[in-house]
């Protein structure tokens, strides 16, 4: 890391301050004794949540709205839109025209988010698609298979993420398992790998589980009798789940989607290992511009954005399901 | 009472969970229009017998008849029949009113229609203003009224209700004793129902049905059961009993407690030992060296209404319901007249046990 990336002063100092208030308040809640143990246990996470969730966030607020030197700008944003902003910029200063150069703008950025977008969009509906039905099996008392199932979900997320979506390389590879098969039984080579499906189904196995689960918890706290009360009232067992044990897992569905569409949209890694170069998504691009092009200020913007869209994307879900668990989670 | 077709009839029905037998061998019609009560302990099979009504449990034995017709293996959705589930299972996402338009919805039926029997229902069970209301945000009472509503309103013509007041404390209780008897008699609709609770049953049913071990000990109606227990267990399950091993000497004449006692009951030959039952509020106080028996009175309790004494005479400890109270430590002498003694069958000693557990439970 560069000289010119140090912390500013002030968030040093806010931490300081932070760390500080913590001691005082400590102090103060011994001395009066007065709720002394609920107010003592929340100071830890207090302290938490101000140093590594707070600060940072400020730190993103900054680094976004200001150039390397510190003075407030909003090209960082303009380098969004526009991801030639900043070289046509030093071109203009040289003198040159950057549309004679042929040096046009490139929205190379903004194509990054519309494709991570609608990766993410997929990724939730597919998980949404299989992951229903595997909730409604796993949690049917009369399924025996049904706790089975729920380890069968579980076992993979024992191992490290990378490890997963590297094994999957060792499938899908030119001359990994599924064509070696091919191969075997006569069939032509399928180019399986480094293309958006391979991408995708990365992803889908990636987080089928975080919208598996919270459907699944919903259905099996349904009481029983609820089904029964339908019946009883001459729903047969489609009618039943229609009107009543869907609407009854809704609140699981919207926080399964939550739970899914977040991390998909921020995705990274995945599309490096099985897309190679051809899919970056809007997780590697901030990535990338933080670790590699080592520009705090732009990596800043674009995860503020990023921010900002997960945020009205939540907002919108809160309306389909006002008091559920999902809109809880912003 | 006047004789009515029978409406629904169990046949040799039988009930095994994982090699358990919860009902043996079950027989039992019920009347239309009929307020019949399974009673009995938990673990009888009483609740498992509605079910098997209701559609929920098939019968690993027997037949279910329903006018005529054998819905033994016929699903929930397809019996004229509704249930008040224990614990109300209301629908939490839907109102009230959509809680009790809920089997109109589903039998399509027009949608004034289904707005004009809502309000009538809304108003049959004294919740007019509260259509509108989620039904989590009920009391025990109301969401009771609402389950009752969502059943009736479909017109079935069997009501199963299982344990439904049980959630709800004494006056409510009693209230909606007598409300469910009142929708009973004016709706015509047989009610099947099902509880733990004695009084209740002898309160509202037409016939009670008293269950033991998945076998029906007697059917009766309220007065029989109470008056003509057939054995130890429904007398003691029943109202409060003292019950005494005896001999019957010859027809009208039993002795018991070193005395002879003349009784009203026959036919259970010379010289036979048998169970006498003789209700605490049927003993008789009479004055020392008078009456039958002589006794100590051992504790006193003030009821309410009336005095508990427990009396020893001759080695047998007697409850006796008085409403003139007996010092503690007084001797007094106690008799009984003919008609107020109940002979049975003797019962063996262990049943007899069980009986006294179930009732305190």
């Amino acid at each position: 890391m560069n000289g010119r990336m140090a912390f500013p002063p002030w968030a040093t100092a806010l931490m300081l301050l932070a760390l500080a208030a913590f001691v005082v308040l400590v102090v103060l809640s011994i001395r009066r004794n007065r709720g002394f143990r609920r107010t003592l246990f929340s100071f830890p996470y207090s302290l938490w949540i101000v140093v590594f969730t707070i600060i940072p966030l400020l730190l993103i607020g900054y680094y976004a709205f200001t150039d390397r030197m510190g003075q407030f700008t909003l090209d960082n944003f303009k380098t969004f839109w526009d991801s030639n902003f900043e070289m046509n910029k030093q071109l203009t200063q040289l003198g040159f025209d950057p549309a004679a150069l042929g040096s046009a703008r490139g929205t190379v950025n903004v194509d990054t988010l519309v494709y991570s977008l609608w990766m993410a969009l997929a990724c939730t509906l597919i998980c949404l698609l299989i992951g229903y039905p595997a909730a409604l099996f796993m949690a049917d008392r009369n399924f025996r298979l049904g706790s089975t199932l729920v380890i069968l979900f579980i076992i993979p997320m024992w191992m490290n993420f990378l490890l997963r979506t590297i094994a999957w390389m060792s499938l899908l590879e030119d001359n990994g398992l599924i064509n070696t098969l091919l191969k075997a039984l006569g069939l032509p080579k399928a180019q399986l790998m480094y293309n958006s499906q391979a991408v995708l189904l990365g992803m889908v196995y990636n987080y089928l589980p975080f919208m598996v689960f919270p459907i699944y918890n919903s259905l099996s706290k349904q009481d029983r009798r609820l089904t029964e009360a339908s019946m009883d009232l001459g729903a047969n067992p489609a009618l039943t789940f229609l009107k009543v044990t869907m609407p009854l897992s809704l609140p699981g569905v919207v926080s399964g989607i939550t739970m899914v569409f977040m991390p998909s949209v921020t995705t990274f890694f995945i599309p490096r290992v099985l897309g190679g170069g051809n899919t970056e998504m809007f997780g590697d691009l901030i990535e990338r511009t933080f670790l590699s092009a080592d520009n705090w200020n732009v990596g800043s913007a674009l995860s503020l954005i990023m921010m900002v869209l997960i945020l009205l994307s939540l907002s919108l879900l809160r309306k389909v399901d006002p008091e559920g668990e999902g809109g809880s989670m912003i | 009472m006047q004789e009515r077709p029978r409406l629904i009839n169990l046949e040799n029905v039988s009930k095994e969970y994982d090699g358990v037998t919860v009902l043996s061998d079950i027989n039992l019609y019920i009347r239309k229009n009929e307020f019949v009560t399974l009673l009995g302990p938990s673990g009888c099979g009483k609740t498992t017998t509605l079910r098997i009504i209701g559609g929920f449990e098939k019968p690993t034995a027997g037949r279910v008849i329903f006018d005529g017709e054998d819905i033994t293996q016929l699903p929930p959705y397809r019996r004229r029949v509704n249930t008040v589930f224990q614990k109300y299972a209301l629908f939490p996402h839907l109102n009230v009113s959509e809680n009790i338009a809920f089997g109109l919805k589903v039998a399509r039926r027009p949608a004034d229609e289904i707005k004009a029997k809502v309000e009538k229902m809304l108003a049959l069970v004294n919740l007019r203003e509260y259509g509108k209301r989620g039904v989590e945000s009920l009391s025990g009472g109301q969401q009771q009224r609402v389950a009752i509503a969502r059943a009736l309103v479909n017109e079935p013509e069997v009501l199963l209700l299982d344990e439904p007041l049980a959630a709800l404390d004494l006056k409510l209780r009693q209230e909606m004793q007598l409300e469910l008897k009142r929708m009973q008699q004016m709706l015509g609709i047989t009610f099947i129902f099902v509880t733990h609770d004695q009084e209740e049953a002898l309160t509202m049913s037409d016939i009670i049905v008293v269950m033991k071990d998945g076998l029906i000990q007697q059917i009766g109606t309220p007065k029989d059961v109470y008056d003509e227990p057939r054995s130890a267990f429904v007398a003691n399950f029943i109202g409060e009993s003292n019950i005494i091993r005896g001999t019957m000497l010859k027809d009208e004449l039993v002795r018991f407690c070193g005395a002879d006692f003349p009784c009203v009951d026959k036919g259970f030959g010379e010289n036979a030992p048998v169970d006498v039952l003789i209700r605490p509020e049927d003993l008789q106080i009479v004055g020392e060296g008078e009456g039958r028996l002589a006794g100590v009175v051992r504790s006193v309790l003030f009821k309410g209404v009336h005095y508990e004494m427990i009396i020893d005479a001759h080695e047998t400890r007697f409850k006796v319901h008085s409403t003139v109270m007996q010092p503690e430590g007084s001797t007094v002498g106690l008799d009984v007249i003919p008609f107020n003694i109940h002979i049975m069958r003797p019962m063996p000693a262990e049943a007899l046990k069980d009986t006294e557990g179930a009732e305190s439970a």
